[in-house]
């Protein structure tokens, strides 16, 4: 029979043509970013004219002042929302997977993921509304600490999943053990359970930086004058004639992601 | 009661629960606390420059379906944001049902490579999960662009010899929102097909069904809530977009997202916005209820 | 061995906890024992008869619902783990991935506050003890099943408890280490001279190791013996049943003469039986017979029971008689095999039973 040739010659879970489809996939997915890479090494002012290789443009991005003052705000907000959002993550994580259950857990839960589910514009323009209702009725306006106080809302919900996914994943009879061998749950913490979790923290805190460094749609809505940062000079650019150096910054862009993401994927594979 | 606890011990673990609230304070502040004065703002009177004057109206609600005749004051039925709406939710059903065409049969593949194969895959899949996605737009831009790589191409080729107009086209925000938001789609596909017992692929070609069979009868039925999850982790996001329409659509063809921000913005009605966020807000509730009610009990394993 | 004095003793223990829906589950039945000091004590019952809840009620992980656990006389019950000088050894091991070997031995030590000096000593005499000197700074990840078993056991013996809890350590490990285990595991509790409490469910493991064994099931302890007094005189028809195979015979008593009882069985023949403790019979009781305390006679010779052979079934070492009772019931004879011998008895002929004096023990039920 014909069927029973073709089933020797393969594996049985293969399904016929599904192995093109995922290579279309990720042509679809790479394809449009390393095209924007390899342009930005074309040496040309003209955006769609090829002249020749090479990295002048990055230089041109690189020496530009407001490129500079974008980079600095960007970094003064992912690095504190990072921060702040790891810690109150880690926090939560333990007090939600080391508890005895209570009534306020699944609430709990909710609220911290609630971030997740609500569209970013909701999250952008009723952000708006309360900073504006701050600023107006109460005389309270943090700055930039406004956009760090928003980043960190949406981080927190990045930054808990892989830390409690670690808790989750932990032996419990190793905090048992600890305890039998005399750890008090503060010294069975800080030298079993707490090093256990470091991989789910810095897991967490790549995340979360990426989530930050790379939002536009919340950060475009409440950034004042001054509080440009990188996406967002991303945007102003796009709107004026462009040059190969919108290309140049985009590719650095997605160069801190792609190190991110690789670096959290791995922590988090190294595991096993 | 039943089990009477350490007192220490039950204290510990009691206390423990302390930990949770910064976070849970946090989010309840600057998270659902703006949620509640925007629904609270859908109920004011817009302020002439932007921001809300404190008096009750239900007018955000009305205008939303409603225009009111400058002549004789009388309401008249003005679809113009409920065509945005069901455009809206078009494109992000358009793009779900391709995004699961194209992620289904991906995510399969990878699940059924060897493990050490898979991983790569998966980082492969991530990495523009993750990838700034207004750069991501940006380069969909530059492709489809009147003189971009994609008309340079067509017209090198010779099939056409003036280059087509894709960007600031519907065609082009659906290309865009597609190309965004695959990744979601495979994701969690393959979380629920990598868990997949394949065991029983052998036992469906052990009674006689042919490969399609075995992908109609017993693979996709027993993946649906990952299928489930994955058109609603595409669908959701798509339908209240804003990046992609604001650098695809150019300002002309609007989504539901730009429309909110506009009425922020430029449009300067804060209390009409608030009414179209909610009213996008109920649409992904519905959704939401939806999945829940779909992944609940029903089919999880193989029955 | 033994010494007397008690180390460790349950008086009423109980432990509920919160099932399914709003019923209750019963782990612990009001559980009294006493272990004695020194002693290589096991806790042998079938999964869910509260073995490991016990020995969790012991170690700290849990807390009975009433009753008290005593240490020296002294109710060790309300304590967390960390101030219980006991320690123990998980089933999963549970060796921390993120220490070497000697940092995992040294881990108690240090957290009583042992001098850097001290613990150094004692980790070294541990690794001797467990003759893991070489592995020292391995990482727990890098060493076999046995090793981690043996790291295991080093790092609950380093802080001296007064008790040493096991908690099924050999279940996985396969079928060779586990023997070796088990003599060392005899060595290590001579050397040391702490009390171990030891639970598993195989009965093997536990009359090759034990001092005493304590049978559960359901929550509540059924005989505490020695490992012969377990096997050779159940009081329990599960403890017969749970422990090597037995033929159960239906009864009558017709008389009682202090441990002994004359019991008449179903085909009229009559015997005499041991009694467990403190029973008294009268009427109608089932008595346990093991199959190797019997033999087959050709028919006509005096027996105890006559019956008809069905089955032989070699096993190499020795051979199972299945045999029919004429008074109803079936009946299995093991006889040891020795070269040349077998005198052939025949599938489907009758045969007779003589049960050896002392073979046959009344049930409590």
């Amino acid at each position: 029979m014909a069927a029973s040739t073709t089933l020797k010659h393969r594996d049985v879970r293969d399904q016929p043509g599904f192995g093109t489809m995922a290579c279309i996939c990720l042509i679809v997915l790479y394809a449009p970013i390393l095209i924007l890479m390899i342009w930005s090494l074309n040496s040309g002012s003209i955006v769609t004219h090829w002249e020749g290789v090479s990295l002048a443009w990055y230089g041109v991005a690189l020496q530009n002042e407001e490129f500079h003052s974008a980079a600095r705000n960007t970094l003064i907000i992912s690095v504190s929302a990072t921060f702040f959002s790891t810690v109150m993550a880690t926090m939560a994580a333990i007090g939600m997977t080391r508890v005895k259950p209570w009534r306020g857990l699944g609430t709990s839960f909710m609220v911290i993921n609630l971030p997740l589910m609500v569209p970013e514009i909701i999250t952008a323009v009723a952000t708006l509304s309360f900073f504006a209702l701050l600023a107006g009725q109460l005389n309270l306006n943090f700055g930039i600490g406004n956009i760090i106080i928003a980043h960190t809302v949406f981080c927190i919900p990045f930054a808990y999943m892989p830390i409690r996914a670690r808790l989750e994943d932990m032996d419990l009879t190793l905090e048992n053990a600890a305890a039998d061998l005399y750890a008090t749950p503060w010294q069975a913490f800080r030298r079993v359970t707490f090093p256990l979790l470091v991989p789910g923290i810095l897991s967490g805190m790549a995340l979360a930086f990426i989530v930050s460094f790379d939002d536009f749609t919340i950060t475009q809505l409440i950034a004042g004058p001054g509080q440009t940062t990188l996406p967002l000079y991303i945007w102003n650019q796009i709107r004026r004639p462009m040059t190969p150096e919108i290309n140049a910054i985009s590719t650095l862009l997605l160069l801190v992601s792609i190190l991110f993401v690789s670096v959290s994927f791995l922590i988090a594979r190294r595991r096993k | 009661m039943a089990s009477a606890a350490n007192p220490i011990e039950a204290v510990q673990m009691r206390r423990n629960r302390w930990l949770s609230l910064p976070a849970v304070l946090f989010i309840a502040a600057f998270g659902i606390g703006p949620l509640i004065l925007m629904l609270i703002y859908s109920f004011l009177k817009a302020a002439p420059y932007g921001g809300v004057e404190w008096s009750f109206t239900t007018d955000a609600y009305v205008y939303f379906l409603f225009q009111r005749d400058i002549f004789d004051d009388t309401l008249q039925f003005a679809p113009d944001f409920l065509i945005i709406y069901l455009r809206s939710f078009v494109f992000a059903l358009i793009t779900t049902a391709v995004c699961l065409l194209l992620g289904f049969p991906t995510a399969y593949f990878m699940a059924t490579r060897p493990p050490a194969q898979r991983n790569w895959w998966v980082l492969l899949i991530t990495i523009p999960f993750w990838s700034n996605l207004l750069v991501r737009t940006l380069a969909i831009m530059f492709i489809i662009r009147d003189q971009g790589l994609l008309n340079g191409f067509l017209i090198w080729i010779g099939i056409i010899d003036t280059p087509i107009t894709l960007l600031y086209t519907d065609f082009a925000i659906v290309i865009g929102l597609l190309y965004s938001y695959l990744p979601f789609m495979v994701l969690p596909l393959y979380s629920s097909l990598e868990k997949f017992d394949f065991r029983l692929v052998e036992a469906g070609f052990d009674l006689y069904a042919t490969r399609r069979q075995v992908l109609w009868r017993i693979i996709i039925p027993l993946a649906r809530p990952g299928i489930i999850a994955g058109c609603l982790l595409v669908f959701i996001p798509a339908l209240g977009a804003y990046v992609t329409p604001l650098i695809l659509g150019g300002g002309k063809h609007l989504m539901i997202g730009d429309l909110i921000a506009q009425q922020f913005g430029s449009g300067r009605n804060w209390p009409l916005g608030s009414a179209q966020a909610f009213i996008l807000m109920a649409a992904v509730l519905v959704a939401l209820l939806f999945y829940v009610r779909n992944t609940s009990g029903k089919v999880q394993h193989g029955r | 061995m033994a010494s007397g004095q008690t180390a460790i003793a349950a008086k009423g223990v109980s432990k509920l906890f919160q099932g399914a829906g709003q019923d209750t589950v019963v782990a612990l039945d009001k559980v009294s024992v006493a272990i004695r000091e020194n002693e290589f004590f096991t806790l042998l019952g079938p999964s869910g008869c509260g073995k490991t809840t016990l020995l969790r009620l012991i170690a700290g992980f849990d807390f009975p619902t009433e009753g008290e656990i005593l240490l020296h006389g002294q109710d060790i019950a309300p304590l967390p783990p960390y101030r219980r000088p006991v320690n123990t050894v998980f089933q999963s091991y549970a060796l921390f991935p993120h220490m070497s070997v000697a940092q995992n031995i040294a881990f108690g030590l240090e957290m009583l506050g042992k001098s850097r000096a001290e613990t150094q000593a004692r980790v070294s005499a541990m690794l001797k003890l467990v003759r893991m000197e070489e592995l020292r700074d391995r990482r727990t990840s890098q060493i076999s099943g046995g090793q981690q078993q043996r790291v295991a056991l080093a790092r609950a013996l380093a802080p001296a408890p007064k008790v040493l809890l096991l908690d099924e350590p050999l279940s996985a490990l396969d079928y060779k280490l586990r023997k070796d285990m088990q003599i060392e595991l005899k060595r290590l509790q001579h050397e040391t001279g702490i009390t171990f409490i030891f639970v598993t469910h195989d009965q093997e493991e536990a009359l090759t190791m034990s001092d005493r064994i304590a049978v559960m099931n359901r929550g509540r302890i059924l005989q505490v013996g020695s490992p012969r007094d377990i096997y050779d005189r159940p009081s329990e028809r599960f403890v017969a049943n749970f422990i090597g195979e037995t033929n159960f015979l239906d009864g009558e008593v017709t008389g009682v003469s202090g441990a002994e009882a004359r019991v008449k069985l179903a085909d009229g023949a009559v015997i005499s039986a041991g009694l467990p403790e403190g029973l008294a019979p009268a009427g109608r009781v089932s008595i346990v017979v093991r199959p190797e305390h019997a033999r087959l006679v050709p028919p006509g010779a005096p027996a105890d029971l006559a019956g008809r052979l069905e089955t032989a079934v070699y096993f190499g070492t020795d051979t199972h008689y299945h045999v029919r009772l004429d008074g109803g019931g079936a009946f299995t004879v093991r006889t040891q095999n020795s070269r040349g011998g077998g005198a052939g008895f025949a599938e489907g002929e009758p045969v007779g039973i003589v049960l050896e004096p002392s073979a046959a023990q009344v049930l409590r039920d």
